[in-house]
């Protein structure tokens, strides 16, 4: 068994190969970091932006106050209020719902195709656009159930929406406890609910809560599902019931931003309404990782 | 005390159950409630309700469509010729038009002869189309009426012509609104998968763990930004950008639209390959590098083809997300129902009309009900794209062997 | 215990036998883990040695010294000298890819490409630059002629190699790392996710091969390792505790530590 004749050659090839393939490697990974760079100026530029041009006009007034003249002066409060309404809202119903789904698909049903359906779905409603819930919630609740454009109507579509972000980071967190914590339970003769509701669920807990702080956050930000639920174009009162209309932020930048009485000079109320929004987003966004690396320091990852 | 805890331990299953399916239920009501209304437009005749059309005694047609009768309300068609008919020239009439020929007195109070005069009217201009309400139909008159062609859904999904207010009679074509849909993405996705695939290789395989702690919470923090937001820094910063590069008279077109849902895009392209690239086994990577090869070579050559059907995945969930994407491509695009030419043109997408003219449509009519059809077409084209991306990620596991 | 004072132990280097790697004073930190505790050794060339110990002593991560595979895991510190043919392996201007060229490896499981049979061969080849179809058929053939696989396998080469026994996956594996004529050979646990008799046929090879290659194979299996190997070298707690002729280590080890692992004392 001889090697093939050209044996001395080999090293020569490779080495001659050696300089070309780590030229290639430099100009890659310089065209990846370069792209990547774009990726995170992106981001840094539109906060940035929005900061710039929106922290003048942040004032206690600005976030106390209702609109005035038209909505170029004033503030945001009843966008705010109306924010705030949606999203417990919302919440009351999804959140629920949602960590129980959760609990379902983590504990009760085993792997196979009922659990392949229900996952499948809940990644279809995730899926739809949220303009289409609003169609829906416009049709079901708004005119079906008589709720009419309301606090009601809107939390209920909004609840939709975001069921599904609360059941995927529920199941997650569910499934990151440690099954032997189970079997332990099982074991000294706990049954399944109780099993779930001792050991597994304050384990999973902080994982819960950030499913919760990012279904918030999501709700927060969305227009299109209460265009034509809640979204109310002005008002000056604070919404009294759940049958109320109310203004809410992204609702309102979006009027300020195209079709407020003039729109030159609500600009700086619309970045005003922009920077709080993304306040939130970054609020949120803290939140999350707070919980997050309390999570991993319980489970003593570093 | 033992028969109490049983019970409560079956309630709490059921109940448990109940929930799981909760997701199930809302994508079939959805679906119900949309395609309730939305099949609703395809019985309708697209002239306004209680709207009537009629000619003279003597025209030979009997049957027209919307874009003929709204051509001819434009000006565009003038002989009856060009719709079948005799060498005539077309006179079209709105019922507001009435004083154009008649005087107050010959109106009478109240308006109390206007049937009359539509009567009179009718009889005497052998090329008139007269519109009107069934409520001023003349007691007597010579000419007869037209039957328009009802909405169907070949003429739906085929119409060139997205006229929803025209009058009297509105066309439903939704095509300039698809093709607008279609162009906005596929040159998002353009712009986003290049951007994204190389910001998931880059911090999957290459950044230093500390440069990948900044960009993870990053990219996170773009996926969370409103719409809303999105749209008003397109319409303060890429759009007045676009008409300076391109020096176009408006700036808000789809190539706007594009650029700001390719940003949208992003987070979901980013997460999904980069998800994909970590599945590559480690023992493949160790493999090829043991073998001599370079990193770049062991991306380019192990990783990449192994994570290629995830990051299909990613590029379809891209595309889903970015067609049914509402508010920032309602801002920016400029919402014009032309079939696009060019991206630098203002188009309009199937959310944007949705969002744009639902509020301004009749709860019930016609209009209304076309645009929950739109909805049914934009469900089925997400659903569309969700199952397939459900159908590469179960194929990635079994060929992963999971 | 420190291996290679020469007179001492049962130092293996034989006077007509050339030193092909030696390691001195190598430490391997991860992180504050402190997983290899000043190594020396020395080994021949076209031997084979075996590094044996219990799970967790260091000796697979000692093994991938050799070609800088333990580069890519953050927070790994490593001080110390290794030479290959007198080169100083970690040295600023050592050229990795072309180390690892030189240094095939072969890992636990069988890890072939999810490609065919002939593409796994040839990829070291084309990753490092060789394009010429002939060139590159001559060197596949030989390299699975050398891992006793060629009459396997010779009809179906456009075959996806994941259809191949784990037994065969494994002489691939080997093939693969063969076709690039590297000189020395790395082997971690090669035998040990497979069934005896495929085990078997990968001990054959192995012996086979140490005709042109220099061999380090990890393995837990204290019979392969006295049926294959020349030199054995007893890792324990991140330190190398004895090395020397497998025959003289293992019927007299020097060191009470090797002697309990040998008679089972403290587990594998």
């Amino acid at each position: 068994m001889n090697a093939p004749a050209k044996q001395v050659q080999l090293s020569e090839l490779f080495k001659a190969a050696s300089a070309r393939k780590r030229r290639q490697q430099r100009i890659a990974f310089a065209l990846l970091r370069g792209l990547t760079v774009i990726v995170a100026l992106l981001l840094l530029i539109i906060v940035g932006y929005i900061t710039v041009k929106g922290l003048p006009s942040l004032s206690w007034e600005f976030l106390t106050g209702s609109p005035k003249n038209g909505m170029t002066e004033g503030g945001i409060f009843p966008a705010i209020v109306g924010t705030l309404c949606l999203a417990a809202g919302s919440m009351i119903f999804a959140f629920p719902v949602g960590v129980m789904a959760g609990i379902y698909l983590s504990e009760y049903v085993s792997n196979g195709p009922i659990k392949q359906f229900i996952r499948i779905m809940t990644n279809n409603l995730a899926g739809v656009p949220s303009v289409v819930f609003g169609l829906f919630g416009m049709s079901l609740f708004v005119n079906g159930l008589d709720f009419g454009s309301s606090i009601l109507a809107g939390s209920l579509t909004l609840a939709i929406m975001v069921l599904p972000v609360i059941i995927r980071t529920t199941e997650e967190a569910l499934k990151a406890v440690d099954p032997s914590h189970r079997m332990a339970s099982y074991a000294l003769g706990a049954s399944r609910w109780q099993t779930t509701r001792r050991v597994v669920l304050p384990q999973a807990m902080p994982g819960i809560l950030t499913g919760f702080v990012l279904a918030v956050g999501r709700v927060s930000g969305e227009t299109a599902p209460i265009l034509f639920t809640a979204a109310a174009y002005f008002l000056t009162r604070l919404p009294e019931s759940i049958f109320d209309q109310v203004m809410a932020l992204p609702y309102h930048l979006y009027v300020l931003a195209t079709s407020g009485t003039d729109i030159e000079k609500s600009q700086p109320a619309a970045f005003g309404t922009a920077m709080v929004l993304i306040l939130l987003v970054l609020m949120m966004n803290l939140l999350t990782s707070l919980l997050r690396n309390r999570l991993n320091r319980k489970a003593g990852i570093k | 005390m033992k028969l109490l805890r049983k019970l409560a331990e079956k309630l709490m299953e059921s109940l448990l159950t109940l929930s799981g399916a909760v997701t199930t239920a809302a994508v079939v009501l959805i679906f119900a409630y949309l395609f309730r209304e939305g099949l609703g437009v395809f019985s309708e005749s697209p002239v306004e309700s209680r709207v009537v059309l009629a000619v003279h005694g003597s025209n030979p047609v009997k049957q027209l469509n919307a874009d003929v009768i709204r051509k001819m309300y434009d000006g565009q068609i003038t002989n009856w010729k060009e719709a079948g008919g005799s060498d005539v020239e077309v006179v079209p009439f709105y019922q507001s038009d009435i004083t154009k020929y008649f005087s107050d007195s010959a109106l009478g109070p109240e308006f109390a002869n206007l049937p009359q005069c539509i009567g009179q009217l009718i009889d005497s201009m052998p090329g008139i189309i007269a519109a009107f309400d069934t409520s001023y139909t003349p007691a007597k008159f010579a000419g007869h009426y037209v039957q328009t062609d009802q909405v169907s859904l070949i003429s739906f999904l085929s119409g060139r012509n997205w006229y929803p207010t025209a009058k009297p009679a509105a066309q439903y074509g939704a095509l300039p609104l698809l093709l607008g849909s279609l162009w906005v993405c596929i040159a998002a996705i353009l712009i986003a998968l290049p951007l994204g695939l190389a910001a998931a290789i880059y911090i999957s395989e290459i950044a230093q763990p500390r440069v990948r702690r900044i960009l993870k919470p990053m990219v996170e923090l773009l996926a969370g930004i409103p719409s809303v937001v999105y749209g008003f820094f397109g319409l303060m910063v890429v759009v007045p950008a676009i008409q300076r590069i391109f020096n176009l008279e408006v700036g808000e077109t789809g190539l706007a639209g594009s650029v700001l849902l390719a940003i949208m895009a992003l987070p979901a392209i980013i997460s999904v390959s980069e998800d994909a690239l970590r599945s590559t086994p480690r023992e493949m990577k160790e493999a090829s590098l043991a073998l001599g090869a370079t990193q770049w070579q062991t991306i380019w050559r192990v990783v990449l083809p192994w994570s290629s059907s995830g990051i299909a995945a990613a590029a379809v969930l891209g595309i889903g997300r970015a067609v049914g994407e509402t508010m920032a491509v309602l801002m920016v695009t400029g919402n014009a129902a032309v079939i696009p030419h060019s991206l630098l043109e203002p188009v309009r997408t199937l959310p944007a009309t949705i969002a744009g003219e639902l509020g301004e449509a009749a709860q019930g009519g016609t209009h209304s009900k076309a645009l929950f059809a739109l909805g049914c077409l934009l469900f089925l084209i997400t659903l569309t794209f969700n199952l397939l991306v459900e159908y590469l990620v179960i194929r990635r596991r079994r060929a992963a062997g999971l | 215990m420190n291996l290679h004072t020469e007179n001492k132990s049962n130092q293996p280097v034989s006077p007509e036998k050339q030193v092909k790697i030696s390691a001195s004073q190598v430490n391997l930190h991860y992180g504050n883990f402190h997983a290899l505790k000043g190594i020396n050794m020395k080994i021949p060339e076209k031997t084979v040695t075996a590094l044996i110990g219990p799970s967790g002593c260091g000796k697979t991560t000692f093994l991938r010294l050799f070609n800088r595979l333990n580069d890519l895991i953050p927070e790994v510190r490593i001080t110390g000298e290794m030479f290959i043919d007198g080169e100083d392996i970690y040295s600023k201007n050592a050229d990795v890819d072309q180390l690892r060229k030189n240094v095939g490896m072969v890992f636990q499981k069988p890890n072939p490409f999810p490609k065919s049979i002939y593409e796994n061969v040839a990829y070291g080849l084309r990753v490092n630059g060789i394009t010429e179809k002939g060139y590159i058929a001559d060197h596949v053939e030989y390299a699975l002629k050398r891992a006793f696989l060629w009459d396997e396998v010779k009809d179906k080469l456009r075959q996806s190699a994941w259809k191949l026994s784990g037994g065969q996956q494994q002489r691939l594996c080997i093939a693969r790392a063969l076709a690039i004529e590297p000189s020395v050979l790395l082997m971690d646990e090669p035998a040990s996710a497979l069934d005896p008799v495929s085990a078997a046929r990968i001990e054959e090879l192995i012996y086979s091969l140490k005709d042109q290659y220099t061999i380090l194979f990890v393995t837990h299996n204290m019979q392969q390792a006295g049926r294959v190997s020349d030199y054995t070298a007893f890792f324990y707690g991140g330190e190398l505790i004895e090395t020397g002729f497998t025959k003289a280590i293992f019927t007299n080890p020097q060191n009470p530590k090797t002697q309990n692992y040998l008679t089972g004392r403290f587990g594998q």
